[in-house]
């Protein structure tokens, strides 16, 4: 149907994730289908505690105990890679993490955890290796890349040590990067730079980029595709500025419309997401959606293509907004 | 001359200098100040104070037959000499049996070093391991292994040492195991807390998601976060320990007679106060001196651990 005519790098298919907990059997991801086209980036967006965490754990292999897959596959250049825990492509995706903080052990110079890495997943020597990182402290504009090796974690600012992950990240130069939430715990000055940094050593290594937010600001401008995710399923996908600019599923138009720059009040959507434990049958939206439809409570929606490369789990979304 | 100046430059300003050391050639090569956390104990006066005291004591215990002016004294008697007051032959004064006083100081160094040490490997032996395992594990072997710290923890620590010596024959081994069992449950606490904090750290997962083993991840890993603190409570343990193994010799259940130890030397000194004030007077100081030197150790060890403390120091 839509384009995806060559093999993409990262491919998730129909991916379930559930974890046992104390309140019952917890549905954190349901039937989840994405894909990160070769040199092409996928932002996937939605609110907290929609999956967004869960499904780059599931792409790394590095669930929670407890968690089960119960069914799909996650395949990266055609290999399954869920079944080893990712043990065959160590190396070959490289991850920013979303709290710099403890990302780093801070026993250790910041350096030498990162040369570990290297050391079994980069080829060359340790002497090369160190050529290479201090030459990506400079790419992403860390101060005193030489002084950055011997240093511990707790001797950089936030800001600096985001930049840091970013260049430990691509220390093995992995062909798909795969970011949380990068820049939310900084300042707006400083999430910009960074990002900007992120975007140019993505485009010019050709990386594929596979990043989670809920900012819709952040989304424009480093991903060119975007996933909504509600309640562990995807509602809608497509090119960035089509889904930005017009929304189809009613859950992606009402997030948009909460975004204080587009919204003339400040607008939210009435309800919660669902507890992972509880999830309503059929469409896990239609307690909050406002053009409910007698079908919804009963039926799952399917993705349906809407054109342009698009797709919508909502079969009223050609039907005029209501509310 | 360079090199000093730019390690004084800012790093931000750093960058635009041409020929900066901090850059590019030098960044690999640039010396490292060895032993920082010496330097910075050696920095503060009443901490080097404490480390001399306790590496004096250590000396001492070494070399005790050596240093100590009448070895023998250690368990001969010379009645005829007892209770003499300080002098030039017996510079502490002699005891009730005619011994040298300061050579019996200088002989029970080794077994007041000795009952420290002990006890507080001991303890680290059983609390770390099941600190690791209690924090990194959840479940039913968690709940167990932390409840059985706490009813440790609720023994008070001289009555079970007390009990001990009823049941067993009260010694030095006993008070030892005494101490050893009741002072464990600190060191299981410090591990359990340090382990729980860091075992949802992203670096942890990243361990485990390139296939590093539960056992390595917790000891090269973990346990280094924890050291600090271990170091700390295992300095300030030592002088505590000595404190309760003078006060069980005290009390009759630790060191047994002719033993030369701190604490049975003021309980026997006991009968012949005030006139033999000597007596007691040099042993108690010590006791005094060593956990105070174990304790003011401790606590600049902290001060470096503790970078918000060591902050608001200067």
């Amino acid at each position: 149907m839509s384009a995806v005519l060559t093999r993409p790098l990262l491919s998730v298919e129909n991916l379930a994730v559930h974890i046992r907990t104390d309140g019952g059997l917890a549905r954190i991801l349901d039937d989840v289908t994405l894909a990160v086209p070769k040199g092409g980036s996928l932002g996937v967006v939605g609110e907290s505690g929609c999956g967004k965490s869960t499904l780059l754990r599931a792409i790394l292999g590095i669930l929670p105990r407890g968690a089960t897959v119960p069914k799909g596959a996650v395949l990266f250049e055609g290999e399954d890679i869920l079944s080893d825990h990712g043990a065959s492509v160590r190396g070959r995706i490289g991850f920013i993490p979303q709290d710099p903080y403890l990302s780093l052990n801070p026993v250790f110079r910041a350096g030498d955890q990162i040369l570990e890495v290297m050391r079994r997943h980069a080829p060359g020597r340790r002497r090369d290796h160190k050529e290479k990182l201090v030459e990506l402290f400079r790419a992403v504009q860390l101060p005193d890349p030489g002084g950055a090796l011997a240093k511990y974690p707790h001797q950089f600012s936030g800001g600096q040590r985001q930049r840091l992950l970013i260049a430990a990240a691509l220390s093995c130069e992995p062909s798909l990067v795969v970011a949380d939430e990068p820049t939310t715990a900084l300042d707006v000055t400083t999430q910009r730079e960074i990002l900007v940094v992120l975007r140019q050593l993505i485009a010019e290594r050709g990386l594929s980029l596979l990043f989670v937010t809920h900012d819709f600001g952040v989304l424009a401008t480093v991903c060119d595709q975007v996933a909504v995710l509600y309640s562990g399923r995807v509602a809608e996908t497509g090119p960035t500025r089509a889904v930005l600019d017009t929304p189809l599923h009613p859950y992606a138009r009402m997030l948009l419309a909460c975004h204080p720059d587009r919204a003339t009040d400040l607008l939210g959507i009435p309800g919660t997401v669902p507890a992972a434990t509880a999830q309503p049958p059929g469409c896990r939206f239609h307690p909050r959606c406002p053009q409910l439809h007698s079908g919804c409570p009963i039926e799952v929606p399917p993705m349906l293509p809407a054109g342009e490369g698009r797709a919508v789990a909502c079969p009223w979304y050609e039907e005029a907004p209501r509310g | 001359m360079s090199a000093s100046d730019a390690r004084s430059v800012e790093p931000s300003h750093a960058a635009p200098l041409p020929g900066n050391p901090g850059e590019g050639r030098g960044g690999l090569k640039r010396p490292r100040p060895r032993f920082p956390a010496l330097r910075r104990l050696l920095r503060d006066p009443v901490a080097t104070f404490g480390l001399a005291l306790v590496l004096f004591a250590v000396f001492v215990a070494i070399f005790a037959p050596w240093l100590a002016p009448y070895p023998e004294d250690a368990f001969e008697s010379h009645i005829l000499q007892r209770l003499r007051p300080p002098s030039a032959e017996f510079p502490f004064g002699t005891d009730n049996l005619g011994r040298d006083v300061l050579s019996r100081v200088i002989l029970g160094t080794r077994s007041a070093l000795l009952v420290a040490v002990a006890v507080v490997g001991a303890s680290l032996a059983i609390g770390v391991p099941v600190g690791l395992v209690a924090g990194w594990r959840d479940g039913w072997l968690s709940e167990l292994l932390m409840r059985v710290t706490d009813v440790f923890l609720a023994v008070p620590q001289l009555i079970l040492a007390l009990a001990l010596g009823q049941l067993l024959a009260p010694g030095l081994t006993t008070a030892m195991l005494a101490l050893a069992l009741t002072y464990w449950p600190f060191f299981a606490r410090t591990v359990y807390a340090e382990t729980r904090r860091l075992r949802g750290a992203l670096f942890v997962d990243a361990l485990a998601g390139i296939g590093a083993s539960t056992p390595r991840i917790l000891l090269l890993h973990v346990l280094p976060n924890a050291a600090p603190a271990i170091v700390i409570r295992a300095t300030i343990g030592m002088g505590f320990t000595i404190l309760t193994a003078a006060l069980l010799g005290f009390l009759g259940v630790g060191a047994a007679p002719p033993d030369p130890d701190w604490g049975l030397a003021v309980a026997e000194a006991r009968q012949h106060l005030p006139e033999a004030w000597w007596f007691p007077t040099f042993p108690g100081l010590a006791i005094l001196l060593l956990v105070l030197g174990f304790n003011l150790l401790g606590d600049g060890l902290r001060d470096i651990a503790d970078p918000r403390l060591r902050r608001s120091r200067h």
